[in-house]
């Protein structure tokens, strides 16, 4: 009888296979290096925007609240970025003349918004709302990191699914108290209020905090 | 030979295929997120102004502003207006009332004490209005600031001008006994009757 395949295909089916197995292997090692790396995510992206503004220099030098400008934050989904009226409320009397700050007086004179970059994107699919979160023991550091520290906003976490999850399913060490929600560089692990008791106190219930249909709907 | 196992490799690579696709339809849908631009409506937004007379909802329609506090004094409306005196009014006349925050030590022209004669006699009616409409160099704060929160400011206002005229004999007994027992009290921040 004569042979259908050459004597070689035997190794030929053995590289084959061991190949193929190594390289799946490889390949998921890769995919999943990329899908976590800075370059997806978006995480330390600095994007330009039309006037340099300083959150570090705001926040961390002069001490103003975050709800100073982001005044929907507690009652909307939208923290809410500031008209130009809110930067003229200081800037009508203080640094007048800076070219830095040209962009933010056509915009009042031109009654023309600036266009500001947006840094934290989440994806079309996710539903995210801040009034849900800051009224519910989550401060604005969780996910946006030490602005008082930035010269120019920057991304600081990742925003995937995979982070969203972690304080999602032990809320608990991420907790403040109400009157702490906009500190900054505040440590909630050594505040001394146990977080077990800030969830009872918010009446966070753990079990529909991963359904599906919390952050998808 | 059969063509089932060709057939159902290229199934499984077609899978592989999918789902290797790129997913920006899904992460940038056809929607418009809140201040998304909106090209070719005014100035690209797609959010719109109000028109004129719009009134929030929750809001009262009748435009009408009562002459004094519209809703009952309590210490969680004091509390609120602590918190928003904070935010929105400390960073010129600092936390105190005193005129000295951060902002005029940085130059802007400083307002006057809120503890002065003068404002020690206005009514909330007048802090509420100053806040609703600015004054001086100071802008208008009515859109950033609801109805109901301008009036917790304005009563913490009154709070925190009583705080810096409270005499001892104003103090609980309790509060006077730890104010001499020396430990740092918190005596003044409250400021309630």
């Amino acid at each position: 009888m004569p042979q259908i395949f050459p004597r070689r295909a035997n190794s030929l089916v053995s590289a084959m296979l061991w190949g193929g197995l190594v390289g799946g292997v490889a390949l998921v090692i890769v995919a999943i290096t990329l899908g976590s790396s800075a370059h997806t995510t978006g995480v330390n992206s600095t994007p330009e925007q039309p006037v340099p503004f300083s959150h570090g220099h705001h926040v961390g030098g002069l001490g103003i609240d975050c709800r100073y400008c982001h005044t929907s934050v507690e009652q909307s989904d939208f923290a809410g970025l500031p008209p130009t009226s809110t930067c003229m409320t200081c800037h009508s009397q203080l640094w007048t003349s800076a070219a830095m700050l040209a962009p933010v007086r056509q915009s009042l004179q031109h009654d023309k918004p600036i266009a500001w970059v947006r840094v934290h994107d989440l994806p079309d699919f996710t539903y995210f709302s801040h009034r849900a979160h800051v009224n519910n023991g989550v401060g604005c550091e969780s996910c946006h990191g030490r602005v008082d520290r930035m010269p120019i906003t920057t991304q600081q976490k990742p925003l995937t699914m995979q982070w969203c999850l972690a304080c999602h399913r032990h809320p608990e060490p991420y907790l403040r108290p109400e009157n702490r929600i906009t500190a900054l560089g505040y440590d909630p692990a050594g505040d001394g209020i146990p977080g077990h008791e800030l969830r009872e106190h918010y009446g966070i219930r753990k079990d529909n905090l991963t359904e599906c249909v919390t952050c998808h709907r | 030979m059969s063509g089932r196992p060709v057939r159902r490799g290229m199934g499984g690579l077609l899978i592989l295929l999918v789902s290797a696709c790129d997913q920006g339809p899904m992460t940038n849908q056809p929607k418009y997120e809140t201040f998304e631009p909106a090209p070719r409506w005014p100035h690209n937004q797609s959010a719109r102004v109000p028109v004129a007379g719009t009134v929030a909802r929750g809001e009262a329609i009748d435009p009408r502003v009562p002459e004094t506090l519209p809703m009952p004094l309590t210490r969680e409306l004091l509390e609120r207006g602590q918190a928003l005196f904070n935010i929105y009014c400390s960073p010129c006349h600092g936390r105190d009332g005193a005129g000295a925050g951060m902002i005029v030590q940085r130059g802007f022209p400083a307002p006057p004490t809120l503890h002065s004669d003068r404002l020690r006699q206005a009514s909330l009616r007048h802090f509420y209005d100053v806040i609703s409409h600015g004054y001086g160099v100071m802008y208008a704060y009515a859109d950033r600031v609801a109805r109901s929160d301008r009036w917790a400011i304005a009563a913490y206002i009154e709070a925190l001008q009583l705080s810096q005229y409270a005499r001892v004999d104003d103090l609980t007994a309790e509060q006077r006994a730890r104010l001499e027992g020396g430990s740092s009290g918190q005596a003044g921040e409250g400021a309630q009757q």
